[in-house]
């Protein structure tokens, strides 16, 4: 309890403002959840990978703003980062790759029948989705990594 | 698996390879050298398989997704980007064999990072190659320029402020292209070549055409380092890490002449661009020559090998611009020719550069001293490559050289063909002044003999490939233009 408390007095040393900083903690599960959403439907209404995966990246953009870059890095480390930044392109070709390999063309979800049989028609939705959360990912780590290098100068330490 | 994917399994591989390498390299270093060596092995057999497919049964177009161009993305597979798609392969291949030696000397725990974005550069260069789509071909031109900075970034000294040259240069032309695809897009309402090439002759919107038609050029020349706007390269080049001047040296500005080509008779026709406006296609067949004797001239003033190669590397590519502008079918032929050439040649003498940096630490004319005695075998691959590069028979620099050179005297360009023959002239006077430097002259007064030091195998091999493969292509010119290059010149040469 006591070292919850010392973390919590270190966090706000640093800080800017508590105002800025209670907002931004309870913004961040909504604004990620939000990133989630726009994701998973956006491939039959409004949004997609990028979008949904900018909303998940300015999440963390919103928390090295609101407290310092150490703290974001505590919560996603640069490693972590870069392992979604890869997985998300791969993902995305991987499902191209896939695609031409079980018999179809490149990026030819309905292709995919066979793996799974749920009809061409709904495959070609689905494949999409694939593809958007690896868009999501890739887009996510990209926009948290681009903002941490240029406000830390590279160096990776407390940042603006 | 179907064949009909071939050409995507050899652009794949190289590109899913990327992000393993970024993830497995991270942990091991073995990784790295299994995987790249291993996707570009698999793109090359892959392409060699497709080059032969297309020569039995012809090109043909392949649809991504199965959506229907023009309303889908539209590849195209003919004998020219087949090809094209055999070199970039090939000669990454070779170049990735060398790279691996000195990435791991200059770049000691990063090589993950550099072959991750290598491997999508050539991933890039394919898609390029490939592509139908005016617009698809701008993204993949940003996705192989983007690499590029990076690559060229991680050298040592000035590197990142060549590299920053080269993103304001790049992005200058990449802004032009992309507006003459916007006028062409504004006119025609489709960005697929072909759809565009159809729609363009029963249009009278002659202004706004030719404002596209002129804006995709000088991107696409910025690009290529065509002389006037040549400024980022050398620096760039000759800055960036070996491994990295091994692949992009010999592959980037010779994809961007192919591009070129794709722009001029894909969407465009050879009627548009040369009976209609002959006096813009003379002008820039002066503009090429003027090139090819201000960059000679530059090379002359080097005192780096490295350096010297990049301005040549800018005449050559005056050289390919304006053999495709003769609007001949023999200058045309010169000029795919020598994207095949040149791209092995550049390969052989930056291979035999990054050898000798390997060994002695410096490229400056002065430490080029008694070379010839340190390493033999390394200088007789790079002596073949300096002939091919001068032009001497049988090297294959040779033949495209004598194709461009008929191709400007059957135009009546004497400009162009006198500019051919004085940079043939010049880089005879570049290359034996190397050879001079490195044969008799001794190593300074403190060595009485230098002891054999050749480079590593891994380095030599590709290096006595390529020069291998130099001779054997100049003696194979005539069935390589007979089977592949002839059917591959756009319609109507």
């Amino acid at each position: 309890m006591r070292q919850l408390q010392q973390r919590v007095e270190t966090q706000q040393q640093v800080g800017e403002s508590l105002i800025t900083q209670t907002a931004v903690r309870l913004l961040v599960p909504f604004v990620q959840l939000f990133g989630l959403y726009v994701i998973v439907h956006g491939h039959y209404s409004p949004g997609g990978g990028f979008q949904g995966g900018v909303l998940l990246g300015s999440s963390f953009i919103m928390l090295g703003l609101a407290y310092d870059q150490k703290t974001v890095l505590r919560l996603m480390s640069e490693r972590t980062n870069i392992l979604f930044g890869n997985l998300g392109a791969l993902i995305f070709t991987g499902v191209g790759a896939l695609c031409a390999i079980f018999g179809g063309l490149f990026l030819d979800y309905s292709a995919l029948d066979v793996l799974i049989p749920l009809g061409p028609i709904e495959w070609r939705s689905f494949g999409i989705f694939l593809v958007e959360v690896g868009v999501g990912l890739a887009v996510m780590s990209i926009m948290a990594s681009l903002f941490w290098d240029l406000g830390s100068a590279g160096q990776m330490d407390e940042g603006l | 698996m179907s064949a009909s994917n071939l050409h995507m399994y050899v652009m794949a591989a190289p590109l899913l390879s990327a992000f393993f390498v970024n993830l497995l390299g991270r942990m091991s270093k073995a990784w790295v050298s299994g995987l790249t060596l291993g996707s570009l092995a698999f793109s090359s057999v892959a392409s060699l398989l497709l080059l032969g497919k297309v020569m039995s049964s012809g090109g043909f177009s392949y649809t991504v997704g199965n959506w229907v161009p023009p309303f889908g993305i539209e590849l195209i597979v003919d004998h020219l980007s087949a090809l094209m798609l055999v070199l970039i392969s090939v000669v990454a291949l070779f170049a990735s064999i060398s790279a691996l030696k000195s990435v791991e000397r200059e770049l000691p725990g990063r090589e993950h990072l550099f072959f991750t974005l290598y491997l999508i550069l050539i991933a890039g260069l394919m898609g390029l190659v490939l592509t139908g789509d005016a617009f698809n071909l701008y993204v993949l031109l940003e996705i192989t320029s983007i690499t590029t900075y990076g690559l060229i970034a991680m050298g040592r000294g000035r590197a990142p402020l060549a590299s920053f040259n080269y993103i304001i240069m790049g992005s200058i032309g990449a802004c032009f292209y992309l507006l003459g695809v916007g006028y062409l897009y504004l006119m025609t309402g489709t960005l697929n070549m072909a759809d565009i090439a159809s729609i363009l002759p029963q249009m009278d919107g002659g202004a706004a055409i030719a404002t596209a038609l002129a804006f995709m050029l000088v991107g696409l020349w910025i690009k290529m380092a065509l002389f006037p706007l040549h400024g980022w390269l050398p620096n760039a080049y000759s800055l960036a890490p070996t491994g990295a001047g091994l692949i992009v040296a010999p592959l980037m500005t010779k994809v961007t002449i192919y591009l070129m080509l794709r722009v001029m008779f894909s969407i465009f026709s050879p009627d548009y661009l040369f009976i209609a406006n002959p006096l813009v296609q003379s002008g820039i067949v002066w503009v090429a020559a003027l090139a090819i004797v201000c960059a000679s001239s530059l090379a002359l003033a080097q005192r780096n090998l490295k350096r010297m190669l990049t301005y040549i590397i800018v005449a050559e590519v005056g050289y390919m611009v304006g053999g495709a502008w003769l609007a001949n079918s023999i200058g045309m032929t010169g000029a795919v020719l020598h994207i095949v050439n040149d791209a092995l040649m550049t390969l052989c003498l930056f291979l035999a550069a990054a050898a000798i940096l390997y060994r002695t630490g410096s490229l400056d004319f002065i430490h080029l001293q008694g070379i010839f005695r340190k390493m033999p075998i390394t200088m007789a691959a790079f002596t073949v490559g300096a002939f091919a590069m001068i032009g001497v028979p049988p090297t294959a620099g040779f033949f495209s050289k004598w194709y461009l050179i008929l191709g400007g005297i059957e135009a009546g360009q004497w400009a162009y063909v006198i500019a051919l023959l004085f940079s043939s002239l010049v880089n005879a006077v570049l290359f034996f002044r190397i050879i001079e430097i490195g044969y008799f002259f001794k190593e300074g007064e403190h060595h009485d003999h230098t002891p054999r030091n050749e480079a590593p195998l891994a380095m030599q091999v590709p290096l006595v490939i390529t020069a291998v493969a130099l001779i054997v292509i100049g003696l194979g010119s005539g069935p390589l233009v007979e089977h592949i290059i002839k059917l591959a010149l756009p319609a109507g040469f």
